[in-house]
């Protein structure tokens, strides 16, 4: 609720320490952290953008990269860990007990709290999914720790401190945080927000068995079922190729099969700005930008979108922007590589027809 | 039944507007509003007020004009409004805020009974954070229920409830025992119109108005911007690229223009192409 913190404190309750003073039972926290998020045996590939990401901070701190991983199938949780070590883990932290089968708050905060305060971290990063929003707010609450969500960047200061960028206002802007004197400091960050990084084979590292010791019925949370959905119910936006996107410049929600059509063409995801979630022309899983779902695709094409931070923080890894716009001076022209000064409306069906026809004749010509 | 819902009074950001010179949040004039994911949880406190004849208390945190957004979940149908208001409380992040909620929600099932349910919106639309909810689940020690889509049944005999939760790739059903906090997702429910007779009731009910001490907080420097593990140092713009879009300038007609937007693409992204030539092949073969 109260998240937002204003630039300058005010005259009451005194200013906030803003100075580095660790306390003396804090510099033990050596190491920055990735709990790695499992469901169903899969590993979530945010995860894996999180070590790629935490390798850097841990380089440049000179300290090691772990990664936790907790579940109960022996297999599953071995083969994560060698995912870990590929991806750039130096540790990982095993913990498997039956009770940790499917997610729960109740289970994984405990383990979870329970490593950290046995070996310590300076730094731990979760993703900002369902699971991890949801377990790091409680694992930071029992540790009494900062906690930075949907970070946009991640550094180390020259203090070594961890700078965790987000934006801020609704989006209008950004800000860095800091957490100087609590530990560990914690950050979430959303999928495809960081790049997936190479995978190097073979690479290994040490196994830490930790034991939960969890007595399930001792849990008061059971899990009574889980109804996967139907991959066609699901926008697939985060790890999509290509992504086809409106705005409120199209109008009107009929205007919306515009887009749909042509993301047809092009075999591409399609979604939407957030606006578009308010007036109810779409539903707020296809939504683009920092409320909505990060995209990193190859080719994004944007129409009748202006072009909002909030928008293009949820879209600045994508390789090419492509930007369609009747205003010449919409922010969108900004951070786009490609743009043209046109209406949606009337553009959309040309260039459904153009790519259309390109296709058709390169597949003639091969 | 008491039903706790926690609410945020919001600007409305779609209105937000930053200052081009001084990169500062122009404020005034901006509209309020009650955080929109909060409706949802607020609705379905309501539902389950008429169907158990529970009592709904709405809990807000903010300056003193908060009021405002507890008076209209008034006059939606909730029967009592709360405001914790205190300049120490300013400057609060997510962990001091969970705090002086927690705080005052003891104080709430002190003075009118403890609730079994607490309810959160699944975020707020300005700071976006989720973490609130799940804070005021571990200081009240509640069983933390978040992203839940529907309520599937509340056994108050029994003391439990069975929800259904979104999780990655589907939906989790879950069972746990009352006390709970319950974070609503967005579009679960449609929120009700709020009736004639209740604006008139809530224009004259009382706000239920408490500072730090009253919630019973001795140690201020739990409070606030000095209670507050996270420090903001820097709010900036961010910064423009420094090559700006290639602008496709192509005369006439719908069609010569998306022509040369489309050969303006692939040159610039020769990859796609070749990658939906390879598509295209699979499936015409």
């Amino acid at each position: 609720m109260a998240e937002e913190k204003k630039p300058a404190p005010p005259a009451a309750g005194g200013r906030a320490n803003t100075k580095k003073e660790l306390p003396e039972h804090f510099k033990a926290y050596k190491h920055v952290w990735v709990a790695v998020e499992i469901e169903h045996g899969q590993v979530h590939p945010v995860s894996y953008e999180l070590l790629g990401e935490g390798r850097k901070l841990a380089d440049k701190r000179g300290v090691e990269l772990a990664a936790v991983v907790m579940g109960d199938d022996r297999a599953s949780l071995e083969d994560a860990a060698v995912a870990c070590f590929e991806y750039g883990a130096d540790c990982v932290y095993l913990a498997q007990d039956p009770a940790l089968a499917h997610y729960r708050n109740e289970t994984a905060t405990r383990v979870l709290t329970d490593i950290v305060n046995t070996y310590k971290p300076e730094i731990l990063l979760l993703g900002a999914t369902n699971l991890g929003r949801d377990l790091a707010g409680s694992v930071a609450t029992t540790l009494l720790t900062g906690l930075t969500a949907d970070c946009t960047e991640l550094a180390i200061d020259e203090e070594g401190s961890l700078a965790a960028t987000r934006p801020t206002f609704g989006g209008s802007l950004l800000c860095t945080i800091f957490t100087l004197n609590f530990r560990p400091q914690m950050a979430t960050v959303r999928p495809r927000v960081l790049a997936m990084p190479e995978r190097e084979a073979g690479r290994t590292g040490r196994i830490v068995e930790f034991a939960p010791g969890l007595v399930e019925d001792d849990i008061v949370t059971k899990v009574l079922d889980f109804i996967a959905d139907r991959d066609s119910d699901k926008a697939q936006l985060p790890y999509a190729d290509i992504v086809v996107a409106g705005g409120l410049g199209l109008g009107s929600a009929e205007n919306f099969q515009l887009i749909r059509e042509l993301a047809g063409v092009l075999g591409a995801e399609y979604g939407g700005s957030r606006p578009l979630v308010q007036k109810g022309w779409i539903t707020s899983d296809r939504q683009i930008g920092q409320t909505g779902k990060t995209i990193r695709p190859k080719l994004y094409i944007a129409a009748g979108i202006s072009g909002a931070i909030q928008h293009r923080v949820g879209v600045e890894g994508a390789d090419v922007i492509v930007a369609i716009n009747t205003d010449p001076n919409a922010p969108i022209f900004e951070f786009a590589h490609l743009g043209i000064v046109a209406d949606a409306v009337t553009l959309l069906p040309a260039l459904s027809q153009a790519f259309a026809r390109r296709l058709r004749v390169n597949r003639l010509a091969s | 039944m008491h039903i706790v819902v926690c609410i945020k009074q919001v600007p409305d950001s779609a209105q937000i507007r930053v200052h081009p010179v001084t990169n500062t949040i122009m404020r005034q004039g901006v509209p309020t509003i009650i955080n929109p994911y909060d409706l949802f949880a607020l609705e379905e406190a309501l539902r389950l007020k008429e169907r158990f004849g529970a009592t709904v208390t709405v809990l807000t945190m903010g300056p003193p004009t908060a009021a405002d957004s507890l008076r209209k979940a008034l006059t939606f149908g909730a029967d009592r409004a709360v405001l914790l208001t205190d300049r120490y409380f300013a400057g609060s992040d997510t962990l001091a805020t969970s705090f002086a909620l927690s705080m005052a929600l003891r104080k709430i099932a002190a003075d009118f009974g403890a609730p079994e349910i607490i309810f959160t919106g699944k975020q707020t639309i300005d700071g976006d954070t989720a973490q609130v909810g799940p804070g005021i689940a571990k200081r009240l020690d509640y069983n933390q229920l978040t992203y839940v889509s529907r309520i599937v049944e509340t056994d108050l005999d029994a003391g439990t409830i069975r929800v259904e939760r979104r999780a990655e790739g589907g939906i989790q059903v879950l069972q746990t025992r009352l006390p709970v906090l319950v974070t609503m997702l967005e579009a679960t429910n449609e929120m009700r119109r709020g009736s004639i007779e209740n604006a008139l009731i809530a224009a004259r009910a009382p706000v239920v108005t408490w500072n730090a001490t009253d919630v019973g907080i001795e140690d201020l420097t739990k409070c606030g911007l000095r209670g507050s593990p996270t420090i903001v140092k820097k709010v900036f713009a961010p910064t423009a690229r420094t090559e700006k879009a290639v602008i496709v300038d192509a005369d006439g007609s719908a069609d010569a223009k998306a022509q040369a937007l489309v050969e303006a693409i692939f040159a610039r992204a020769p990859t796609v192409e070749h990658e939906l030539n390879e598509q295209a092949a699979h499936h015409y073969v």
